[in-house]
């Protein structure tokens, strides 16, 4: 029953499975890692804040399917400005350049411009679009409200701005079609000839120019909007995916690897210790364990969550309450054998305290057998979690995977075959709990020699 | 130790366990549900009041009745036994007694669908669709795992063994009901063959409510059956695998019996004790996870109601239902432990 630590390593690395399992667990660390150094711990508040999300389309496809689509369908996409500020006399300029290769089949459903200004006066700000084909046409020209002293302004340009589409009526004589019922999003990135998508680069070009005071701008953004976002898409509430998604990373593997070390570790101390003391202490013990293994787990943590508190920490202890059963049932069963050996009859006519005994001789032995179990008993706290938090009865401060698949179900993602929304998720879910079934399949080779064949 | 004493042991523990499950059950919503109690005793004394014209005509000012009113609900209360906490033994034993004897009390907000707020009434209406649905698949499972397990253990390491082995740890990795999701996505949206909520459409009343019932249970059906056959099969497997390489079996073989004969009587009869037992837990793991996969579907059962009552906290039925879960939870586990006795002779002489 024993082995060296150098044993189990060498057998280990044999096992491909049990690498295979350790591969995944790094990817996943690594997606962890990515999460915390590129997401900032301040935009997971902002996860179920809906105003955080309005510059996101709604329900949008991942990017990527495009390359499996004959016809390109736009893609929502921000876009950062390329500022440049020039000053002559007292004139100052700030202009923001937005450039886009635009090669997709249809036209984009609307575009936004999005910026702050920092100034006192009474500034201009024109708007103009130079298409691929050479013409400029101009989008806007108005004035922000003036300020006597410095002041911030916020402000927002939409596509369907009336003065905007009055200014691209001035070119219908060098439209071949009536420019009456379009969009001005239809009409800029319309071809000549006929009311079909023009591709090519397009450059927004917006300026502001202010008299006599000073000027900045900040936070400025254009926003195509199209029909795919991203990575992975976006939700109905216009939440980026990919943020929850690589966010739950992290989650799941706290709770996973949390729950199962402490249900392990409890488990095996108390079988342990049960199985050692014997008599009428391991009998009350174990009456003790039946009636906790005997319990309808899902209920009991249903109420708990209800009753008590679904903060993360929360669901990890009541986890960590309803894990320790089975291991300790084993650990008891190996101890009662342990402890018959002769180097533990040795070291208690020794006079070695109990406690002792279980520490230094007893727990040792049975060490890789706990960690195959901590392995195995972490895919169960996951989905267990996950079904938790799917029932709705989550953190909802965080977005684990079961979240999204609770809001996803809740507005219907399947009926209406939101895929995006759906399958990732459960996915991760699934993947994060094989990597730790590999590497307990490979524990476990080791220590049951029997199951080899 | 007789298998009598045995059983009788086994039986105390269930009895405790279904005791702390209660107790626990009750500690954790006690103090909401007194709030609940007194309200509602509040609302109803005060209805009774204003409803009968001559006390209120009695009474000189409106501050009068005011306090009227407020000492006829503290007796109520008295009455009721609510005056004291939900922690005094005696409120605690009355609330065991009730529920022991199925007297959940009344629902606050969920009806069954004949209209009755009884809780036991609205859980025994519930009860046979999940039963029909969980057993249903059992059985499929079982028979389908018990015929693979059987296939894969007679050619250890060949292909089939493989892929029985892979299937069954992949897909026990995924959620029931992200399957489920999956599931719906797949037939009701790509191919819209079956009902994506499994709730039928036509009334109770209808005759053909029951047919309508088994169409809108495929979807439920076919999922659980997939997920849990593969698990299922790897079990039979490894206990069948077990079980070939003993010696009397090498002797069987050595006598020139058939194979398939020793595989499927032999074999399969002396891996028969934790086969049922594991099925038998196996019943009743299910029910428990019947909450989520019956919430997935819009099965119309115990599980999805237990999902609705948890939406709007109504406690009596929380109560209730957990009381019936744990009860089926434990009789099955009882009924593996008379099966593993029938079916081990060691567990009787031991």
């Amino acid at each position: 029953m024993s082995f060296s630590p150098r044993e189990i390593r060498d057998e280990f690395l044999k096992n491909n499975i049990g690498l295979i399992g350790i591969g995944i667990l790094g990817a996943l660390f690594g997606l962890s890692i990515i999460a915390f150094v590129t997401i900032p711990a301040e935009s997971l508040r902002q996860w179920n804040d809906p105003a955080s999300w309005l510059a996101y389309p709604k329900s949008a496809m991942p990017a990527w399917i495009n390359y499996f689509l004959p016809q390109k369908i736009p893609e929502h996409l921000v876009l950062l400005p390329q500022a440049s500020t020039q000053k002559s006399g007292d004139i100052i300029s700030v202009t923001n350049l937005f450039a886009v290769d635009y090669q997709y089949d249809s036209f984009p459903s609307d575009f936004i411009y999005q910026y702050g200004a920092k100034y006192s006066g009474s500034p201009l700000i024109f708007m103009s679009v130079a298409r691929p084909d050479g013409m400029v046409l101009q989008l806007i020209s108005t004035s922000l409200p003036s300020a006597r002293t410095e002041a911030k302004f916020t402000g927002m340009i939409f596509s369907t701005d009336d003065s905007m589409k009055k200014n691209l009526k001035n070119n219908s004589g060098k439209f071949s079609f009536s420019l009456d019922t379009l969009s001005s999003g239809d009409i800029v990135f319309s071809k000549l000839d006929q009311n079909k998508i023009l591709k090519g680069h397009y450059i927004f070009k917006v300026t502001i120019y202010n008299v006599g005071g000073n000027l900045s701008l900040d936070e400025s953004k254009f926003i195509l909007g199209g029909k795919v976002y991203g990575l992975m898409g976006t939700d109905e509430l216009r939440r980026d995916l990919a943020v929850g998604l690589l966010w739950g990373t992290p989650l799941a593997l706290f709770i996973g690897i949390t729950v199962s070390v402490g249900s392990v570790i409890l488990g095996l101390v108390y079988g342990v210790f049960a199985g050692y003391k014997g008599k009428k202490t391991d009998e009350t013990m174990m009456r003790l364990n039946d009636i906790v293994y005997a319990m309808p787990v899902l209920p009991l943590l249903i109420i708990l969550a209800v009753t008590v508190g679904n903060s993360i920490f929360l669901i990890v202890g009541f986890l960590v309450i309803f894990g320790w059963v089975g291991i300790a049932k084993v650990s008891r069963s190996m101890a009662l054998q342990i402890k018959e050996l002769q180097y533990v009859e040795a070291s208690k006519l020794m006079g070695q305290k109990g406690w002792k005994i279980i520490f230094k001789h007893i727990i040792p032995q049975l060490l890789p057998y706990t960690f195959a179990s901590i392995a195995i008993s972490v895919p169960g706290a996951i989905i267990t979690e996950a079904g938790l938090s799917f029932l709705g009865l989550g953190d909802p401060t965080f977005p684990t995977w079961g979240q999204i698949l609770h809001d996803a179900s809740s507005y219907g993602a399947a009926e209406r075959g939101l895929w995006w929304w759906i399958i990732p998720p459960g996915i991760m879910i699934a993947i994060t709990g094989l990597a730790f079934v590999f590497m307990g399949h490979a524990m476990d080779t080791i220590v049951n020699p029997k199951l080899r064949r | 130790m007789g298998f009598a004493r045995y059983l009788a042991k086994r039986a105390i523990t269930m009895f405790g366990v279904l005791m702390a499950t209660l107790l626990i059950t009750v500690a954790l919503v006690g103090s909401n549900m007194d709030t609940i109690l007194k309200q509602s005793v509040a609302v109803e004394v005060r209805t009774a009041i204003t409803n009968d014209k001559h006390i209120i005509i009695d009474f000189p000012s409106p501050e009068a009745l005011e306090k009227y009113i407020q000492d006829q609900i503290k007796q109520r209360e008295i009455v009721l036994g609510l005056d004291k906490p939900w922690y005094t033994p005696q409120r605690l034993g009355l609330a065991m007694y009730r529920i022991l004897t199925l007297d959940f009390g009344h629902a606050k907000f969920l009806t069954s669908d004949t209209g009755s707020s009884d809780v036991k009434d609205i859980i025994l209406e519930k009860m046979p669709r999940t039963i029909l649905l969980f057993t249903t698949a059992t059985v499929i499972i079982s028979i389908i795992g018990i015929l693979v397990g059987a296939i894969a253990s007679s050619k250890v390491n060949s292909k089939i063994d493989k892929i029985t082995s892979a299937f069954a740890v992949i897909s026990s990795s995924f959620p029931v009901w992200w399957v489920g999701l999956l599931m719906i996505f797949l037939f009701a949206f790509v191919y819209p063959i079956f009902p994506a909520r499994a709730t039928p459409t036509v009334p109770v009343t209808d005759p053909g409510y029951y047919l309508s019932l088994l169409y809108h249970m495929s979807l439920p059906l076919i999922t659980l059956v997939l997920i849990g056959f593969g698990s299922w099969s790897y079990l039979v497997r490894n206990f069948l695998v077990g079980v070939l390489q003993e010696d009397f079996i090498m002797a069987k073989k050595a006598a020139g019996i058939d194979k398939k004969k020793i595989l499927y009587s032999h074999a399969l009869k002396n891996a028969a004790p934790p086969i049922i037992t594991i099925l038998a837990l196996g019943l009743s793991g299910s029910l428990g996870g019947s909450i989520i996969t019956e919430a997935v579907f819009d099965w119309p059962g115990m599980g999805r109601l237990y999902y609705e009552a948890i939406g709007v906290l109504d406690l009596p039925v929380i109560i209730g239902e957990t009381y019936v879960l744990t009860a089926f939870f434990l009789v099955s586990i009882f009924l593996a432990d008379i099966l593993y006795g029938y079916f081990d002779p060691r567990v009787r002489r031991q």
